[in-house]
């Protein structure tokens, strides 16, 4: 049997400050707590898948995967190029942004360094140029040696290299995430 | 005319029986306005922008729900949807057309709006929840502005994003999460584009819809804020009853009075918007969005460029900081305003700080927009080598010099003879201003933002580069 209204309040009249709740937790107050912690609750359940979808592709392992960019000896000895290899686990309708380019060197007979295309500065994409033995970023104007160290412009670090291997007479190169700072 | 307006005006009874939909209905469109918001020639005009970000976004939500019934959102497909959509799909060139016009009028109008509510005063009391509101809906505008971009999966979109990756990555600590975050994954991938798109077509709407829902029925409950006086400054205890009273007194109905040029204004817009999409056409898509294409010149859209040139003049030293701290200062700053301004004054010709921050803001954002369109710190690839002619030779030193400063990058940066880059100075007339020992060692060492030169010049190369630039000199150009 629910209680009218008024004998709910504390007995303040007109001119009188109001007075503290002193008796005990009454069963709206109850109510009331009870209806908002199964609200939080509610919510906090449907929050975990949401947010779980969100951040778990931070947190998924991947591992780095060796791909083939080519035949060693297609790649001239002191040649820089261009080269595409697929990221390590990409999803089946990805298309091209699966990919991740190299600037390939071949340093010795089976030397070969990797270096990634991101610029160090904001990531856009270095150019090289072979007559000028320099990366050069269309971007803000950075330039990187031919070794990968920085010669102008904004960036701070040397461009990232990526791990490369020769297994069999083929020219590996390793997976690896995005160089983010 | 009896004939069917009895039957019409009968269903709407019988609806508002049962919804008592007319009353609020009432309210908002008849409530009162103070009387110079209605007339344009007493300053009604400058309340305008208001209603033009609203049209926008209203353009904005109808264009993309119509545009996302052909956009497929797949890395793998998007550019060929929105190829479809460009040069087959029935009306919809001009379909992304009206969305991209749309977005860069709403980016404009919420810049106007906001200039307008700050010279006016009109953050001030009761209206401070107007303001910061305002200030949410701007951050939310431009995150829609850039997460379009994205959208468009072309070459400066997927760029775009590695670029914001990069930035959210100088983060202290936790850069590198939120920038993989981004990225959904460690690397660019399939779910990269379908993150993007929920953001931008239901997550971030929803808070739009929801702040506007509260900026809107703000501007109902306090009413709209009268020109102001600068005789009669804001005084919180009196200022309500002040407010009705006038309202009483010289108020006029919203609708439609002060209506029908808001309406008029958005249809207007409406128009403009349609005809830049037929006349104009929507942005050309770029190259397909192959990370791996190394050929990119990313962009971003026009309302970004002054922050694209800010990025490329920061000191390499400042820019950790600047990144990251000069966009949460700066709405930060937005945020208090309200409560480190004068509570009282409104108008701004006793209030000299208002107009003199507004003007320097658009001169700073226009100077930067400008040199962020012309982007000189671009080296410019699409240069051409100097034809004979332009050299003054077609054989020896002069023109192998020439040669060389084509073939080891020079002419990127360096313009001789009105062909070339903005990077460095225009180097025709070097031999007037720097002795020749000058140059050589600038060559050889490089300084400020010039490589060094020496271990890729022979000493023949050099020679000959020095000729061809005192025949530059030389020559009466």
């Amino acid at each position: 049997m629910s209680q009218p209204m008024d004998q709910q309040a504390s007995g303040a009249g007109r001119g009188e400050p109001a007075q503290r709740r002193r008796r005990p937790l009454g069963r709206r107050d109850l109510l009331a707590l009870v209806s908002l912690g199964l609200g939080g609750i509610g919510a906090a359940i449907i929050g975990v898948p949401f947010i779980g979808v969100l951040v778990a592709p931070l947190l998924r392992p991947e591992p780095g995967q060796w791909r083939t960019v080519g035949n060693a000896d297609s790649f001239a000895i002191g040649s820089t190029t261009a080269v595409t290899f697929l990221d390590s686990s990409p999803l089946a309708w990805a298309g091209p942004a699966a990919n991740t380019a190299a600037w390939l060197r071949r340093v010795g007979e089976s030397e070969f360094e990797a270096f990634a295309v991101n610029c160090t500065h904001l990531g856009c994409p270095v150019r090289w140029i072979a007559t000028a033995n320099l990366f050069m970023c269309p971007c803000h104007g950075g330039v990187f040696y031919a070794n990968g160290q920085v010669a102008a412009g904004p960036p701070q670090h040397p461009l990232v290299q990526y791990p490369v291997r020769v297994v069999a007479g083929e020219v590996q190169i390793q997976t690896s995430a995005v160089p983010i700072e | 005319m009896d004939g069917w307006l009895r039957p019409a005006k009968a269903v709407w009874l019988w609806f508002d029986e049962r919804t008592g939909f007319s009353k609020p209905l009432d309210t908002a469109l008849k409530h009162p306005v103070p009387p110079e918001t209605a007339d344009l020639k007493r300053g009604g005009w400058i309340y305008l922008e208001g209603v033009g970000t609203l049209t926008a976004f209203i353009i904005q939500v109808i264009t993309g729900i119509a545009l996302a019934t052909l956009y497929i959102p797949s890395t793998a497909n998007a550019y060929d949807s929105l190829q479809f959509i460009t040069n087959s799909a029935t009306l919809g060139s001009v379909l992304r057309g009206m969305h991209y016009f749309g977005a860069s009028a709403m980016v404009l109008f919420i810049g106007l709006h906001m200039l307008r509510t700050f010279l006016t005063g009109s953050f001030k009391f009761p209206r401070e929840l107007n303001w910061l509101s305002g200030v949410v809906l701007l951050i939310v505008t431009l995150i829609m502005a850039f997460t379009g971009q994205i959208l468009r999966w072309d070459q400066d979109g997927v760029w775009s994003l590695v670029i914001a990756v990069e930035q959210a990555g100088r983060i202290p600590v936790i850069g590198t999460w939120i920038g993989r975050y981004l990225l959904a994954g460690k690397t660019f991938g399939a779910t990269t584009l379908s993150r993007m798109f929920a953001y931008h077509v239901f997550f971030f709407p929803a808070i739009i819809f929801l702040v506007v829902g509260l900026h809107l029925y703000l501007v109902l409950h306090n009413g709209i804020s009268e020109l102001p006086r600068s005789s009669e400054p804001v005084d919180k205890k009196t200022y309500r009853q002040r407010y009705h009273e006038r309202l009483a007194r010289t108020g006029v109905p919203y609708f439609p009075d002060a209506a029908w040029h808001e309406i008029a204004f958005g249809v207007l817009m409406i128009i403009g918007i349609i005809i830049l999409a037929a006349v104009v056409g929507p942005p050309k898509l770029g190259a397909p969005p192959d990370p791996a294409n190394i050929q990119a010149q990313p962009r971003p859209d026009w309302y970004f460029l002054w922050y694209f040139a800010l990025l490329a003049l920061m000191r390499p030293s400042f820019e950790n900081f600047f990144v990251i701290l000069g966009p949460l200062v700066f709405f930060l700053v937005l945020f208090l305003i309200p409560f480190v301004a004068g509570s009282g004054q409104r108008s701004p010709i006793r209030r000299p700080w208002a107009p003199a921050i507004a003007v320097a803001t658009v001169i700073i954002i226009g100077g930067f927009w400008r040199y962020g369109s012309v982007a000189p710190w671009s080296p410019r690839f699409e240069a051409q080598p100097l034809n004979a002619k332009q050299i003054g030779a077609s054989s020896g030193p002069v023109y192998d010099g020439a040669q060389v400063f084509y073939n080891k990058g020079c002419e990127f940066c360096h313009t001789v003879d009105g062909q070339g880059g903005e990077r460095g100075p225009d180097l025709t007339h070097v031999f007037q201003r720097l002795p020749v020992t000058t140059i050589t060692g600038i060559i050889a060492s490089g300084r400020g933002n010039m490589p060094a030169y020496v271990n890729n010049l022979t000493p023949q190369e050099m020679n000959d580069i020095l000729a061809f630039l005192q025949a530059q000199n030389n020559a009466s150009h």
